[in-house]
């Protein structure tokens, strides 16, 4: 397999893995390790490639099990990633501050989600896999993909509540 | 009429039963600017959605090709060494040098030949002539070994 075959495999799915990893490792610098370590081993492994079923499904399910690797050795170090890098959104200006606020917001809320729902909430709400996907690459089942989909996405309206009306009620 | 189907797919979005489609529908409708007021609450969160889909990764990764040495291409260039060395072989080792016709002819270039050999041939010898000198000197050495005969007798008798 050549360079330019490999990359036609890989290319459409990069930034997802990217993103997760990051939904994962929350920091951009992590997240950009994670899927440059994703991406060689998947390289060095090009051999076998063919073979794989679903390659975007094997890469999200590797991408999930480096994340959780990283996280338990930062565990184990005492280590903690504080980051917050998001861009803009051209929307008028008065409400773009407000908007921008809150989108802060709804990043927050989900940070504080057990890992598993966010990232249940990335793969769908943000990459827009089907449910069968999601289970296949976190080697759940289907329902309780969408249980833990509904309890994530219950908890972030909640929160986006609350402090949506904070000082208002 | 839009609101009310909108409100019915928040329900379901939240008990995670909207297909993809419908989630489609909702994201649309909460990115654009005409949200209902009791509704602004969503507003941030498709937003983030959407601003989050875009995050692109923009790292090169170093691709480097593993160049496996495959030991069959030894096996191939020694078979083409081989087959080199017999072609040049069989071509150089029967080189033909040629015979003379005329016999006269043939004399003459072997005496000249054989001239040539015996000319250096005593060049040889001459320089090997030096060596009779070598001799001599190692005649006279010789002497000193009667010297040493004789001495050795005295001081024999001088043990006793």
């Amino acid at each position: 397999m050549t360079q330019t075959e490999f990359l036609n495999i890989v290319l459409p799915f990069k930034d997802k893995v990217f993103r997760l990893a990051k939904r994962l490792l929350v920091s951009t610098e992590e997240a950009e390790d994670a899927t440059q370590e994703v991406l060689l081993k998947l390289w060095n492994n090009k051999n076998k490639i063919a073979e794989y079923r679903n390659v975007e499904a094997f890469s999200m399910t590797m991408t999930k099990n480096y994340c959780f690797d990283k996280l338990k050795s930062k565990q184990s170090q005492n280590l903690k990633i504080v980051h917050s890098n998001y861009e803009e959104k051209s929307t008028p200006l008065q409400k773009q501050v407000e908007l921008n606020d809150s989108v802060n917001w709804v990043a927050k809320i989900i940070e504080e989600l057990p890992e598993q729902q966010r990232m249940i909430i990335q793969l769908r709400d943000i990459e827009d896999y089907d449910f069968d996907e999601i289970a296949k690459m976190l080697d759940m089942n289907n329902t309780a993909v969408r249980v833990a989909l509904s309890r994530a996405r219950k908890t972030i309206r909640e929160k986006l509540t609350k402090t949506h009306s904070y000082g208002v009620k | 009429m839009v609101l009310n189907n909108i409100e019915k797919l928040l329900e379901k979005y939240e008990n995670g039963e909207t297909s993809l489609k419908e989630e489609q529908v909702l994201k649309t409708y909460f990115t654009s600017d005409t949200v209902a007021p009791h509704l602004e609450v969503y507003k941030p969160m498709f937003a983030y959605f959407l601003v989050n889909k875009q995050e692109q990764f923009t790292k090169d990764v170093p691709l480097k090709t593993k160049t496996i040495f495959n030991y069959k291409w030894i096996s191939v260039a020694a078979v083409a060494v081989l087959a080199l060395g017999i072609y040049f072989g069989t071509t150089i080792g029967s080189n033909d040098l040629g015979t003379f016709e005329d016999p006269e002819l043939a004399f003459n270039e072997f005496s000249k030949s054989m001239e040539m050999i015996s000319k250096n041939f005593n060049k040889g010898t001459a320089t090997v002539g030096y060596l009779n000198e070598v001799n001599k000197g190692t005649a006279t050495l010789g002497y000193l070994n009667e010297i040493e005969n004789t001495t050795s007798i005295i001081f024999k008798k001088v043990n006793h």
